[in-house]
């Protein structure tokens, strides 16, 4: 935790960690503070009067079928960018890690998306996806399909999905990359004299090993289809059409922004916070119990 | 005549091991002409939207709402870039890209550097020192982590309102600063430098401050490298908060103003639309790129 | 130019005790080198002296003044460290020349002196370069010139040696030895090799789990060592231990299972039967005597020939013959009495010859 050798100042330490400190209080821990007791508080309709309704605004929450569907469109939406972003980036990087000439060179291809704004990877890919100045929306219409993700909610899904995963791609290729350049040589020579096929060696040897990397980019793309996709959503397809895109960050920005429904809004802060708590306390337990080997 | 047969014998053996290499060689390199292929088609599939908004941004305004999608350069690079430079989007929002260029630049540098500044003076307050409330100082830095500014727009929000910082850069920024992710590296990066070193400090009469600038601050410049590409980066990406916080042109970052050129789409001069996409992208791209050899290494450390 | 008083220094960490009152006295320009198997707290007593832990109680007195409660840097010493701890970013010119610096030291009396040191050390065409472009070697000569630049009063040395492969580490041991001698710096040197001890140290202090167990020159130590711990730790291969029983009035000692070994140098005080330890050096017996040694493993190094074996009472013996024995079978060993060292068989303190007349007349009549 600490060093052995210490300087022996008393204040000093304490200045040093007053600016983060105190930034931490003010906007992380009296926001988080306040988000649970309003989450207990209700204002009626004119915001004058203010009542503790203790878990009702969670009830009601729970009870509301819109917010239920917000929680499905989030599960679908996070599964598919996770899964479309984890296995292209793992087949890229399995590529990419083999000794063939120019490999430093596709790497550098293919990283630079990672600096890419999520909003701004959205209006990339209107220029695909959109039926009338889109390559592959206006090709789709060309041929008889009916695409619009204005109007098709399935559209949308796929629309937002594709955005946010292309998007993602390049962070989890680098750390697979990473991880498949730490698996010493020498496993690899031995499954390979063992006569194991490139195939199997891959599925009983390499995967498993990189099986800590996975994990992380897992919770780490979880989180991203959570929270960071916003951007995405907001600039393609604004939640809709029908509510059809709206996950439960884009809905907590209505509520609150919109709507300025402090009760529910808040609740729903407290709800994605138990989420990240979760997910964070997963990513330990597993992480301390070293899911390799 | 003796050896006869087992020269042939010899000789047929050396002839399959040949024919067995030869094999292996040829489905190796088939191997690697395979790889390339998917490499190459991979990195296409990346560059296609981009390429598709790089060559758009050089046509005039109609060919592109007529959704010819150019693959090709066309003659209006100047007059499209110098137009979203000085004037934006003319009938939508009309603030000049420069601006809120501007506005991203200056708000991705004091989130990067600020960071960087409260992260390696607070995680060298935890490693180089004792303290009574040193743990508390450390855990509660350390659950931020589980907080990501997302989760708690709205409480935070309300907190800036009431300080009256909306619409200003500190209100904009000073959320986005505290950051349990850099602490953690420059604590993971402080506990490898030797205590020797530190007692020979000791011993040069170098007290905390002077061992902190002449010593620890050359020391940590490859990891200071690596948070600025990574924090510079996640400033200049920022959506919700500043969407939330900036009401005003005169905040307005570049990632929000694109979004809102868009608008009405029927309004929308698709040309400039893509002309201040290619300049949205170019600084953090830019920035990733050439100092990609610290940049690779840093995230995969901090995130370890 | 300084001494160096350390007064009944003990040190915990938490609960656990690592030095025991530890008092040491150096003369102006000595030379002392600490020795002691790992752990036994050599570096924590280098390390209290350096300021750099802080005693749980007791004085260290440099020159007269007390720097107990000083800062490390107000101590005026200058310590060289196992790993050498240069600063990997600066030139060994600025490593040479931080303390200095900071000092507030005028620059051409910086340059003066790193120069003079450099000379010293070899390291003239080296002052540009970084640590990390360095020997092994070279980067201990740093590690020395930065403690020499600062003309401390105390030098402190803690297992400068240990990192360098053997043949540079006999060289330097000598280049340091000189060196000290040149610039008369009292000096501390802490090492867990012996010969290192023996060869540097004016005085060595043997330290055995956290106590002093001996405070002497080499030869004194070697000659006469004060516990079993101390003569069994000084000298390679290490001296022999027999348990004994006295006898003979005081005059003799009996070795179990062998014959009663008649002292040299005088009567040790008891009563008949106490439970002695005889310690004697391998180089001390000799051939053709009452004890039947039976050899289980031979190693001859060209002048001498080391024989370890085991008596008839099974205990283990090890000799050092010069040249080679005639015969491999049993031998027939003695001792020599006048190389003899007498331990109490319970404490492993040291029993000296007491003259005749301090014995009491039971004894005599005895
Ligand atoms: N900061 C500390 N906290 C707790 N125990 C310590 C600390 N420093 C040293 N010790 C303990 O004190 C004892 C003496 O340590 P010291 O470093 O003085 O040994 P040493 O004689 O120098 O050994 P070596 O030859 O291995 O360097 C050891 O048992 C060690 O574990
Ligand atoms: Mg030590």
């Amino acid at each position: 935790m600490r060093k052995k050798v210490i300087f022996p100042q008393v204040g000093l330490p304490y200045l040093l960690l007053l600016p983060q400190l105190a930034i931490t209080f003010v906007f992380f821990f009296l926001p988080a503070g306040q988000a649970i007791w309003f989450s207990f508080l209700r204002q009626d309709a004119f915001g004058i009067r203010t009542e503790f309704v203790g878990l009702e605004n969670f009830v009601e929450l729970f009870q509301d079928p819109l917010y239920l569907d917000s929680v499905w469109i989030t599960l679908v939406f996070s599964f598919w960018v996770t899964a479309l972003a984890m296995s292209v980036a793992l087949g890229l990087a399995v590529l990419a890690d083999r000794h063939i000439r120019g490999a430093t060179a596709y790497k550098t291809l293919l990283i630079w998306p990672y600096a890419i704004a999520p909003a701004v990877a959205a209006v990339l890919w209107i220029f695909i996806f959109h039926p009338q100045i889109g390559l592959l929306g206006k090709f789709l219409n060309g041929i008889g399909v009916r695409w619009d993700y204005k109007l098709n909610g399935t559209q949308a899904l796929i629309t937002v999905i594709v955005a946010s995963a292309w998007k993602q791609v390049s962070y989890n290729f680098l750390f697979f990359l990473a991880g498949l350049q730490s698996i010493p040589r020498s496993v690899l020579e031995a499954a390979a004299i063992d006569g194991a096929s490139p195939a199997r060696r891959f599925w009983t040897v390499v995967f498993p090993l990189l099986s800590p990397t996975t994990f992380f980019l897992l919770v780490i793309n979880l989180t991203y289809a959570f929270f960071d996709t916003f951007g995405v959503i907001d600039a393609l397809t604004k939640g809709g059409p029908a509510k059809a895109t709206s996950t439960l960050i884009y809905r907590a920005y209505i509520d609150g922004r919109v709507n300025l429904d402090l009760g529910s809004s808040s609740a729903q802060s407290v709800v994605l916070m138990l989420a990240v708590i979760a997910l964070t306390a997963v990513q330990f337990r597993f992480i301390e119990r070293k899911v390799h080997y | 005549m003796m050896h006869g047969p087992v020269a042939t014998i010899r000789a047929e053996a050396i002839a399959r091991a040949e024919a067995a290499a030869e094999r292996a060689d040829t489905a190796r390199r088939r191997a690697d002409w395979l790889t390339h292929a998917v490499l190459i088609l991979g990195v296409a599939l990346f560059a296609l939207p981009i390429w598709i908004v790089l060559m758009g941004s050089t046509h005039d305004v109609a060919t592109v709402s007529r959704g010819e999608v150019p693959l090709l350069p066309g003659p209006y690079a100047v007059e499209n870039y110098a137009a979203a430079w000085t004037e934006g989007s003319a009938r939508t929002t009309r603030v000049p890209v420069s601006a809120m260029m501007l506005n991203s630049f200056v708000m991705a540098m004091l989130i990067a550097v600020g960071k960087i500044a409260i992260s390696i003076l607070s995680a060298y307050a935890v490693v180089f020192f004792s303290f009574p409330g040193r743990l508390l100082a450390f855990w509660a830095i350390f659950i931020t982590l589980m907080l990501p500014v997302e989760v708690r727009i709205f409480p935070t929000f309300q907190v800036v309102s009431d300080l009256g910082l909306v619409n200003t850069y500190t209100g904009l920024i000073l959320p986005l600063i505290a950051s349990a992710t850099a602490t953690l590296l420059f604590r993971q990066f402080f506990l490898t430098i030797p205590d020797e070193l530190v007692e020979a400090a000791k011993m040069d009469g170098a007290g905390p401050l002077r061992f902190f600038k002449d010593v620890v601050l050359p020391l940590s410049t490859t990891n200071i490298a690596a948070l600025f590409v990574i924090l510079f980066v996640y400033g200049w990406n920022q959506y919700l908060w500043p969407l939330l916080i900036t009401t005003s042109a005169d905040v307005e970052t570049i990632v929000i103003g694109i979004v809102k050129m868009i608008g009405a789409e029927a309004d929308t001069e698709w040309n400039r639309v893509m002309a201040t996409t290619v300049l949205a992208l170019l600084p953090p791209v830019a920035v990733v790129i050439l100092m990609q050899r610290w940049f690779v290494k840093g995230l995969v450390e901090t995130e370890k | 130019m300084a001494t160096l008083t350390v007064h009944g220094v003990p040190k915990s960490f938490g609960k656990v005790a690592v030095l025991h009152g530890i008092d040491l006295s150096v003369a102006d320009g000595e030379m002392i080198v600490i020795v002691g198997a790992s752990g036994c707290g050599k570096s924590t007593l280098l390390r209290i002296v350096a300021g750099l832990e802080t005693a749980t109680e007791g004085r260290i007195v440099i020159s007269g003044a007390d720097v107990t409660r000083l800062e490390p840097a107000e101590r005026d010493i200058a310590m060289v460290f196992q790993n050498y701890a240069l600063y990997p970013h600066m030139s060994v010119f600025e490593n040479m020349s931080y303390g200095l610096r900071i000092r507030g030291v005028p620059k051409p009396e910086i340059a003066r002196r790193v120069q003079q040191a450099a000379e010293m050390l070899g390291l003239g065409a080296l002052l540009q370069r970084r640590p990390r472009e360095l020997s092994g070697g070279q980067r201990q000569r740093v590690a020395m010139g930065r403690a020499i630049v600062r003309e401390p009063k105390l030098f402190l040395f803690d297992e400068p040696l240990s990192n360098l492969d053997a043949k540079l580490r006999v060289a330097m041991r000598a280049e340091i030895k000189r060196l000290q001698r040149r610039l008369g710096v009292t000096s501390l040197f802490v090492t867990h090799d012996q010969v290192e001890a023996m060869t540097l140290g004016d005085r060595l202090v043997v330290m055995n789990q956290g106590r002093a167990a001996q405070v002497a020159t080499p030869m004194e130590i070697f000659a006469r060592p004060a516990d079993t711990y101390v003569a069994g730790f000084i000298g390679s291969p290490a001296m022999n231990f027999l348990p004994a029983t006295l006898t003979e009035g005081g005059l003799g000692a009996r070795i179990a299972d062998g014959p009663v070994i008649r002292f040299a140098d005088g009567p040790r005080p008891g009563m008949a039967g106490r439970a002695l330890t005889l310690g004697i050096r391998p180089e001390h017996f000799a051939l053709g005597g009452p004890l039947p040694l039976t050899p289980d493993l031979i190693e001859p190094l060209g002048s001498e020939t080391v024989v370890h074996g085991r008596l008839p009472s099974g205990q283990e013996v090890t000799l050092r013959l010069a040249g080679m024995p005639a015969s491999l079978g049993t031998l027939e060993i003695g001792i020599r009495a006048e190389h003899l060292h007498v331990f109490d068989g319970e404490t492993g303190l040291r029993m000296d010859a007491q003259p005749a007349a301090a014995l009491t007349p039971a004894w005599q009549g005895g």
